[in-house]
């Protein structure tokens, strides 16, 4: 008699035959339960369920706990943890000197609205191909707990104290300043956050990503409009977010009218499905606008994909440059000859 | 490039009148169009064969403030300013009283008749000219005449010096050839400031004269921000981000004109460069160093304001270990101070640009050559010790037109410094982003998307293997190890140009523009006080070992600079022994002028003079500031 054989069970891989593991970063140092971490999470998803390959990604961030968290997913990448607030400045320069690098950085709050809000605005308006995700607790984490300028009007600090001016809305900002994908997600949504963080992978421009993500230390008790509860209790979806990336089978199943498809520049689909509670229209920037708006007014925050224009030019393309990475060109293309010297010598004789 | 690369002709005078060795200052009204007329002046004199320097003092304004251009043509190749002028061209009726009331006694006055300036002073030679009814004359539409009149003390210079009217004609046609009607405007006028000289002047001859020489037939005439942009090119920089600022703009814009016509695929019609003009001086040298991370050959350019902003950025690259080259192109300050004037100021800011231990590599280019060569061997030399890497000019060198021999082509190829590739790695065995294997503290890196493992870059703390941690000895020695590639620069950096005189007991000390106040300077104290001098050109920090062997030679060593402080005499003072120290006197310029000979020879005769008396100064007069009236 022999015994049945249990055949191992194939090793679950992606598209281009990578582990899940391969995906991951270092532990975390962030505290436990931090919306962060959940972030980190649904990133090294949304990468291995696109099948990127890591070594092709820049990780960068500024300085603060969201700027920590690029260590904790695809160790195998590259990745900068720059100075505070200047992170845009630092993907601009890496994404022009290799321009087939996949750039995600991950910012905060204080990081984003506050230090870092002059290069978030040039980031904006340059439409700079990268996925830029702001880890969204309200507060200065790593200096225990002092108001960013996005906590909003009336929230409380844990000593009682109360933010007395309105919030910098920077997906409102990111629109007004030009940006072409503008979402916001809570970091306890896994299916919309994962959704919106593929699509940002196939979108050619900034991504621009508002994650609320609680602080479980400094800023998740009562009165804060940042915690897990109130996060839950606010958050107003404006549309479903579905992915269909390109290497799947488009299997359409929405009534006419009742979704937006939104065809993506690597041929990926975002299905965007209407809410009954949400007329909004994710094309339209007047549209997204208004949505903000109202939403704000009745004490929600509007999350899904606000806002998509997926065919505007990115600034890579802008500058023209040529296909190879600028960083790998060789002397005999970056070092004119001696004739252009002779040349320009001879201007000036 | 040693002053004697530039002319010592031999003196052809024949007659009482001075030939070769005169400056004229011609005072306008900013955005009248004189600077055509002015760069005709300069580019006529220079086309004679004659070393002629032009500066620019320029108000930070862009149309209605007075401006002043000082031409200085000397026959031995003192292209230094000069503080005395020879000859003023008094178009400014703003400031035409008080520039006629500065002259010496004897000296020539071109100005617009209507001034009346002969009744301002008696000792002068005046020379009106009627430049209104010139110009009426000359350009029937009367729009026009305003960027033409200027031309007119062109062609009365020309025919009072002796400039070729036909070299005059002929750089004016190089500058507006694409302009035919303005050309042809201009070189009317020309001739009708040549003719009314003629007619009214011939018998008063300027005691001065320009006569062809064979010396300056062969150079270029170009700005240092040119040159400096034409060494980047040549460098193979691909990622240039920059945010205006005068006097540093020029380079920049200039490299852009030249990465456009030279660097573009000739196949694709698309660029092997990235240019962004940044939101301000942080983000340029943030993206400078996001490049450089990412493996391109980066650089931004600015002067003292934006460098006061790009401390945070430099502190990171610093620790971080990133190559980025920024050229200063050094004006006024502190804060704003005087935008469009020069100085050394930024010296011992940039020394040690940033909060925490910091040392920075400075070149300190003296000539536009040095700035195209110093603009290549910054890039190789920020690859090699992966480091910011900073070009210190100044908005003399920067801005204004300089003689040159033609630039050499580049003959060492492009050094991109210790990238870990398959063979080194195999030969380094086990690789540590900050391991130092070598010995001389520089860390192999891996470039993102290209071979070799993955880092995590930080500006926080970190171990050789780039982990982050906040261990004492892992901070020690990483730190240390910094030190210690700053010690390998040492002989890395361009070396000193050393000039010893035998029997010499004085020795001067310079850096940058400065060099050509003391090319003269020490001609003047060698024939007037016959004080022979030993001469050390700095031409880099840090320091070389030759610093300390000067001084030890000398017994006392001057070191002359364009700031308040003495910044790079406290920077020595740092590294030198007591003794050494002891014999050091700091001589130093900062009106925002650039630094003159007969300032530097003063302070230094003065000083020698009290060093003659018995022994009883105290060490502070040691410091003596060089100081001029305006």
């Amino acid at each position: 008699m022999s015994t049945p054989v249990v055949p191992t069970p194939p090793k679950k891989v992606n598209r281009i035959n990578l582990e899940p593991a391969v995906y991951r970063g270092a532990k975390t140092t962030l505290c436990a339960g931090c919306g962060h971490n959940a972030i980190s999470e649904r990133i090294i998803d949304a990468f291995y369920e696109m099948g990127v390959e890591p070594t092709r990604v820049l990780k960068l961030s500024g300085i603060g706990c969201s700027s920590k968290s690029p260590a904790y997913f695809l160790g195998t990448a590259h990745g900068f943890n720059s100075v505070h607030g200047r992170m845009p400045s630092v993907a601009t320069g890496a994404l022009m000197a290799n321009r087939t690098m996949l750039g995600i950085g991950v910012s905060g709050d204080g990081d984003t609205g506050a230090i870092g809000v002059g290069q978030f605005v040039h980031l904006m308006r340059r439409n700079l191909p990268l996925i830029y995700v702001v880890e969204d607790n309200g507060c200065y984490g790593l200096t225990k707990g002092q108001f960013s300028p996005m906590a909003d009007l009336g929230s409380t600090l844990k000593n009682g104290v109360v933010n007395d001016l309105p919030p910098i809305d920077i997906c409102a900002l990111a629109i007004e300043l030009g940006a072409t994908f503008v979402a916001r997600s809570f970091s306890g949504d896994k299916k919309q956050l994962l959704s919106i963080l593929k699509a940002a992978i196939s979108h050619k421009g900034t991504c621009m990503i508002d994650v609320i993500s609680p602080c479980v230390t400094f800023n998740d008790h009562e009165g804060s409009t940042k915690s897990y509860a109130y996060a839950k209790e606010h958050d107003e979806a404006v549309n479903e977010v579905s992915f269909v990336p390109f290497f799947e089978d488009i299997s359409v199943d929405y009534e006419e009218g009742s979704a937006t498809p939104v065809k993506m520049h690597d041929g990926s689909t975002l299905i965007l499905r209407k809410l009954e509670a949400s007329t909004h229209d994710a094309t339209d920037k007047l549209e997204a606008m208004r949505t903000l708006h109202e939403t704000v007014r009745r004490g929600e925050f509007a999350t899904g994909i606000i806002y998509i224009q997926p065919d505007a030019p990115d600034f890579i393309s802008l500058l023209n440059l040529v296909d190879e990475p600028l960083a790998q060109l060789p002397q005999t293309v970056t070092r004119p000859p001696k004739s252009v010297l002779d040349e320009i010598m001879e201007r000036h004789r | 490039m040693a002053s004697s690369d530039l002319l010592a002709a031999p003196a052809a005078v024949s007659s009482p009148t001075r030939v070769n060795d005169f400056s004229i200052q011609v005072a306008t009204v900013n955005g009248s169009g004189s600077q055509t007329a002015n760069l005709v002046l300069l580019r006529s004199i220079f086309e004679m064969g004659v070393p002629v320097s032009g500066k620019n003092l320029f108000p930070s304004n862009i149309a209605g403030l007075p401006t002043w251009y000082t031409i200085r043509a000397n026959k031995h190749g003192y292209i230094a300013r000069k503080k005395e002028i020879d000859l003023l061209v008094a178009m400014n009726p703003e400031t035409a009283r008080e520039d006629v009331l500065a002259l010496d006694a004897g000296c020539a006055v071109v100005y617009d008749e209507v001034l009346k300036l002969d009744q301002v002073r008696s000792d002068l030679v005046f020379y009106p000219v009627p430049f209104d009814k010139i110009v009426a004359e000359t350009c029937p539409d009367a729009r026009l005449r305003r960027l033409v009149r200027n031309m007119i003390y062109d062609g009365v210079l020309s025919r009072l010096l002796g400039i070729e009217l036909a070299e005059m004609d002929r750089a004016l046609t190089r500058q507006l050839k694409k302009k035919a009607k303005a050309l042809a405007l201009n070189q009317a006028a020309l001739q009708a400031g040549f003719a009314y000289a003629e007619q009214h002047f011939a018998d008063r001859p300027v005691p001065f004269t320009v006569e062809r020489m064979a010396e300056a037939q062969h150079l270029i005439l170009i700005e240092g921000n040119q040159a400096a942009a034409l060494g980047c090119l040549m460098a193979g920089v691909t990622v240039v981000s920059w945010y205006p600022i005068t006097p540093s703009s020029s380079l920049c814009e200039t490299l852009i004109d030249y990465l456009r016509k030279y660097r573009m695929d000739p196949e694709t019609g698309k660029a092997t460069f990235a240019v962004v003009q940044a939101e301000d001086e942080i983000a340029a040298l943030g993206m400078v160093v996001g490049a450089s991370w990412a493996g391109a050959r980066s650089m931004t350019s600015t002067s003292g304001p934006g460098i006061s902003l790009m401390a945070e950025f430099t502190g990171l690259a610093y620790y971080a270990e990133l190559p980025a080259v920024i050229f200063d192109v050094q004006r006024v300050g502190p804060s704003t101070g005087l935008p469009t004037r020069t100085a050394q100021g930024d010296i011992a800011f940039a020394a040690g640009l940033s909060h925490g231990d910091t040392k920075h590599i400075l070149l300190l280019p003296a000539s536009v050559t040095e700035c195209y060569t110093m603009g290549i061997e910054s890039f190789d030399l920020a690859e090699r010790f992966q480091t910011p890497i900073f070009v210190m000019s100044d908005l003399d060198l920067g801005m204004n037109n300089w003689m040159a021999e033609p630039f050499p082509y580049p003959d060492a190829p492009i050094d991109r410094g210790k990238v870990l590739t398959p063979e080194a790695l195999q030969q380094i065995g086990e690789w540590g982003r900050y391991k130092d294997v070598d010995g001389d503290g520089i860390p192999y890196r891996s470039l993102p998307g290209q071979f070799g493992p993955a880092f995590f870059t930080r500006g926080s703390g970190h171990n050789a293997k780039a982990q982050y941690s906040e261990r004492p000895d892992d901070y020690t020695n990483n730190i240390d190890r910094l030190a210690r590639k700053f010690e390998t620069a040492r002989a890395a950096v361009p070396q000193p140009e050393i000039d010893i005189r035998p029997g010499a007991r004085v020795g001067i000390i310079a850096y940058g523009t400065s060099h050509w106040a003391l090319v003269e300077s020490r001609d003047q104290l060698r024939d007037e006080e016959q004080l022979e001098t030993s001469y050390f050109r700095l031409r880099a920090f840090p320091f070389t070992h030759h610093l300390a062997e000067f001084i030890d030679a000398h017994d006392r060593v001057y070191v002359v600079e364009q700031n308040r402080d003495g910044q790079m005499f406290g920077l020595m003072r740092q590294e030198l022994s007591g003794t050494q120290i002891s014999k050091l006197a700091s001589v130093r310029h900062y009106n925002g002028l650039p630094i003159d000979a007969r300032s530097v020879t003063e302070e230094i005769r003065a000083h020698e003079a009290r060093m003659a008396l018995p022994p009883e100064t105290s060490p502070e007069d040691a410091i003596v500031g060089a100081e001029e009236a305006v």
